[in-house]
């Protein structure tokens, strides 16, 4: 539908077309974009799913470990066990750039890199239930971080899918066709001025003959 | 340096303070909501990630919708002691459906 807002002049008509120009390339590229993410979307997601049931089936083993570790010591003694780690986990954040998408990519060291400062306690007053299931749960830790990671991604990735399908359907069903519509209209009016004023010349021009040689 | 915390109920939580990690146990869902305004509006950012029991999370998932396009924190759904509720999968569909249009997992 040519909206009526348009002045039937030939620079309207000009910018008209430059717009549409643009418009149609937009068109493609956000296309081409969304294209591309959704593919990396896919990816993303059939990694996270692998990845949360990895987590998942870790952490139900690790928190099975520590309730047994829980019932063979008191309640006391194990929150002490573990209130003061050795350990402390440093967490490096960078993004990467998906398709203009800033996704988070994270890294992790832990101070001290033994294998045994897992252990924040001593042996002694302990059960070995414990040591099981503190093994278990850094185990699945690494996973964990990796989740994070994705999952974060596929938010993130998600969104900008939903945006970037919004922004191709309005050009493609309401811009572009708004705006060749409007050319349309611009360029009949323009052609009917030119007719209506080739017939007032071919009139003007004959009263003139008339007067000037007195035809009938 | 970004931090990683843990929020959940204590039995769950407590595994983790020997990694390492931060841990802030809540008993309901009204504590939950507070400790997670605590970490993400007046720490600056300081925890990049953020892991929260299911059974928690349940309570508080208007607070946690709140997070989803934003950088960071990241806010991660993890099973509690009982075993996983299905929580985590659902945030997982829901962002499939969002980005496609349907469910096709």
């Amino acid at each position: 539908m040519a909206s009526t807002t348009v002045s039937p002049t030939r620079m309207v008509l000009n910018s008209l077309k430059g717009k549409l120009k643009t418009a149609t390339r937009g068109h493609k590229l956000l296309k081409d974009k969304r294209d591309e993410l959704m593919r990396q979307f896919m990816e993303t997601i059939r990694l996270n799913k692998e990845l949360r049931l990895k987590v998942e089936q870790g952490l139900t083993e690790a928190f099975g470990a520590l309730t047994v570790a829980s019932a063979v010591m008191s309640p006391e003694l194990l929150e002490q066990a573990l209130l003061y780690p050795r350990q402390s986990v440093e967490l490096g954040v960078k993004t990467r750039n998906v398709m203009s998408v800033n996704v988070p990519q994270y890294s992790f060291s832990t101070k001290n890199a033994e294998d045994g400062e897992i252990y924040p306690y001593g042996f002694a007053q302990t059960s070995g239930e414990l040591d099981l299931a503190m093994e278990k749960l850094s185990q699945v830790f690494e996973d964990m971080l990796e989740l994070a990671q994705v999952e974060k991604s596929m938010q993130l990735m998600a969104e900008e899918i939903e945006k970037t399908r919004r922004r191709v359907n309005a050009l493609e069903y309401v811009m572009i066709p708004e705006m060749q519509e409007n050319i349309k209209y611009i360029s009949m009016k323009l052609e009917e001025n030119d007719q209506s004023t080739k017939v007032r010349l071919m009139k003007v021009k004959d009263m003139v003959l008339e007067q000037a040689h007195d035809f009938k | 340096m970004p931090k990683i915390a843990v929020m959940g109920g204590r039995e769950t939580v407590i595994g983790f303070k020997a990694l390492g990690l931060d841990i802030f146990p809540v008993a309901n869902g009204a504590e939950a909501h507070e400790t997670l305004h605590r970490l993400t509006h007046q720490s600056e950012g300081e925890y990049a990630i953020i892991y929260i029991e299911e059974t928690t999370a349940s309570e508080i998932m208007s607070d946690i919708a709140k997070f989803k396009d934003k950088p960071s924190p990241a806010i991660i759904l993890i099973p509690g002691r009982d075993g996983p509720i299905g929580l985590g999968q659902t945030a997982l569909q829901e962002a499939v459906e969002k980005a496609v249009g349907s469910d096709i997992l």
